[in-house]
């Protein structure tokens, strides 16, 4: 019998859960605000599903009501992608270590 | 363009890029370097999902504006947000990425074909209850993180609101989902899927409404492992795995951290769900603990002489800290402490604060290096052989009471003995009551000196006595 395509995508997903549990736990606990600012950046990839649904429109219409939502959602998880990574990136560089400066 | 084939293994490479990024924040010195592997992750996803559609008509400049746009938005936000107002803005992104799971749901609801997956009105099975789900999901995120963002932004009350029957309500409502998921599998009809949106949107709300301040914390996390959920939802819909990989991490990441909030707070996820803590029932009987007992209270000089004479020092930072923007008045006082040859340590517990290291944030912010900052159990030890503690802007994660009282609301809750350090310093601008509404017997002791005023006045006050 054939496997549904379905179950490999399951096996991603439960394996995934797997991965971000043994990662997620590894993280230092002064990094947990930077983390939730990524993982916050990174579940902007939903844009793809944005993108999908923008384009999707024939070139005469391409405003029909799908791709409307998708054209919003385009700016909604356009200013997560840059304000999360932006906003993570602010905050990784103020973590310093001791100065070495002092001599 | 490109086949889907090949797509598919370009998303497995951009779902390993994230997996790397949050590698990298197992330390401070690889996490930089882990957050560009998270860029390059976004900008491959995003090029090969223009490159398999292949459709350069004019709709795709529509798209690059309007990616433009957004993050130029996005852009403007992560530089100008000051750092203590990170919880509230991370809370504004989970709602946006709540939204955005939404409005991609019911564009492949609304048009199937171009997702593949079937036509309107004959929309395959599965696809049509992962897509709900994320959509519900998605919606539920979203309302949930407007609410957050306003009792953090303090737009709204954080106190709890509660009503009679609320969690009946919200279980009615939770049924009422499955049950309407199930027929519109049934009927495939719009005002179906339309109500199940609406619904959401409602028990989003409701969730977060009860949860008190202090439990932000926990509400902060968990709607960041819902927005992952969301996403997986909709990357199941797509069949991106890309979109799937990601929302797993994220799902297990808020997760992870909403049950280590939980245990620092030593409360279940569920109590803290139900919501209503520090409500009004345990303000009557502290009222009538505080009449008669002594406090000693001081000002900057004595303070400023208590820590001179020091030899080691340690700062014990709380969400009073934040709110008074105190930490480069801190930082600079502790240099000057530093020049005395005084050590100087920072003691932080995991739920100081209104998000998960939000602390920590604010001192790198000054400048303080993060090896000079210790987690609770690191340094726990310490406290005995440490003539000062100053503690600013903490309450009830000192509070011995919850060592010694099985009665107390925060009994069982780990703290930080505080009170064996030789002599504690205890900003506050009054005696009232954390958060969750209990004296702190420390404020009774010998060996502890209250300084009441603002935490940031009280630190420059300070500094200048230290001269």
């Amino acid at each position: 019998m054939e496997i549904d395509p379905f179950i490999f995508r399951l096996s991603i997903f439960i394996l995934s859960i797997f991965v971000g549990y043994y990662v997620v736990w590894s993280v230092t606990p002064s990094l947990h605000t930077p983390l939730m600012s990524v993982t916050n950046a990174i579940s902007s990839v939903i844009i793809v599903g944005a993108i999908i649904a923008a384009l999707a429109g024939t070139s005469e219409s391409f405003f029909n009501t799908s791709s409307i939502f998708g054209f919003i959602a385009i700016i909604l998880a356009a200013i997560n992608i840059f304000g999360g990574f932006l906003v993570t990136q602010r905050m990784l560089q103020m973590y310093k270590k001791k100065k070495d400066k002092k001599k | 363009m490109i086949n889907a084939n090949l797509a598919a293994i370009f998303y497995l490479v951009s779902g390993i890029l994230f997996i790397l990024a949050l590698r990298g924040l197992s330390s401070p010195d690889t996490s930089r370097q882990g957050n560009y592997l998270g860029i390059a992750g976004m900008i491959i996803a995003i090029v090969v999902t223009f490159l398999s559609i292949g459709n350069f008509s004019t709709s795709l400049v529509y798209v690059i504006i309007l990616l433009v746009i957004g993050g130029a938005i996005g852009a403007f936000i992560a530089f100008k947000i000051p750092m203590t107002a990170m919880p509230e803005l991370v809370a504004g992104f989970h709602s946006l990425v709540g939204l955005a799971a939404v409005f991609v749901a019911i564009a492949a609801f609304l048009n199937p074909a171009a997702f593949n997956l079937g036509n309107v009105g004959n929309i395959k099975l599965a696809s049509l209850i992962e897509m709900s789900i994320g959509a519900s999901v998605g919606a539920i995120t979203f309302s949930g993180s407007i609410i957050a963002f306003l009792k953090l932004r303090g737009i709204m009350s954080g106190a709890p609101i509660t009503f009679s029957g609320q969690h009946i309500l919200n279980l009615i409502f939770g049924i009422g989902i499955f049950a309407l998921i199930f027929f519109l599998c049934k009927t495939q009809a719009t005002n179906i899927f339309w109500t199940v949106i609406f619904i959401s949107f409602l028990v989003g709300v409701l969730l977060i409404i009860p949860i008190g301040g202090a439990d932000m914390p926990v509400v902060i996390s968990m709607l960041n492992s819902y927005s992952g959920w969301a996403a997986a939802g909709i990357g199941f819909t797509l069949e991106n795995s890309a979109l799937i990989i990601t929302g797993a991490l994220v799902g297990s990441s808020g997760a992870i951290l909403s049950y280590i909030m939980c245990k620092a707070m030593n409360r279940s996820f569920v109590s803290v769900i139900l919501g209503g803590f520090g409500a009004d029932n345990s303000a009557e009987d502290k009222k009538d603990k505080k009449e008669a007992k002594p406090v000693k209270s001081g000002n900057a000089e004595d303070a400023a002489f208590l820590m001179k004479n020091a030899s080691s020092v340690i700062i014990v930072p709380g969400y009073g800290m934040a709110v008074a923007q105190a930490q480069h008045a801190l930082r600079e006082m502790v240099d000057k402490l530093k020049k005395n040859d005084i050590k100087v340590t920072y003691a932080i517990h995991p739920v100081a604060g209104r998000m998960p290291g939000h602390m920590n944030v604010l001192l790198a912010e000054a400048n303080v290096p993060y090896d000079e900052v210790f987690e609770l159990e690191d340094i726990n030890n310490d406290f005995a052989n440490s003539d000062v503690a100053f503690v600013i802007g903490a309450n009830d994660v000192t509070n011995p009471i919850a060592k010694t009282d099985p009665k107390s609301p925060i009994f069982g809750m780990p703290v930080l003995d505080v009170e064996k350090c030789k002599s504690v310093l205890f900003v506050k601008r009054s005696l009232s009551p954390g958060y969750a509404g209990i004296d702190n017997e420390l404020f009774y002791k010998d060996n502890t000196l209250m300084l009441f005023a603002d935490a940031k006045k009280m630190t420059e006050d300070i500094v200048k006595n230290l001269d």
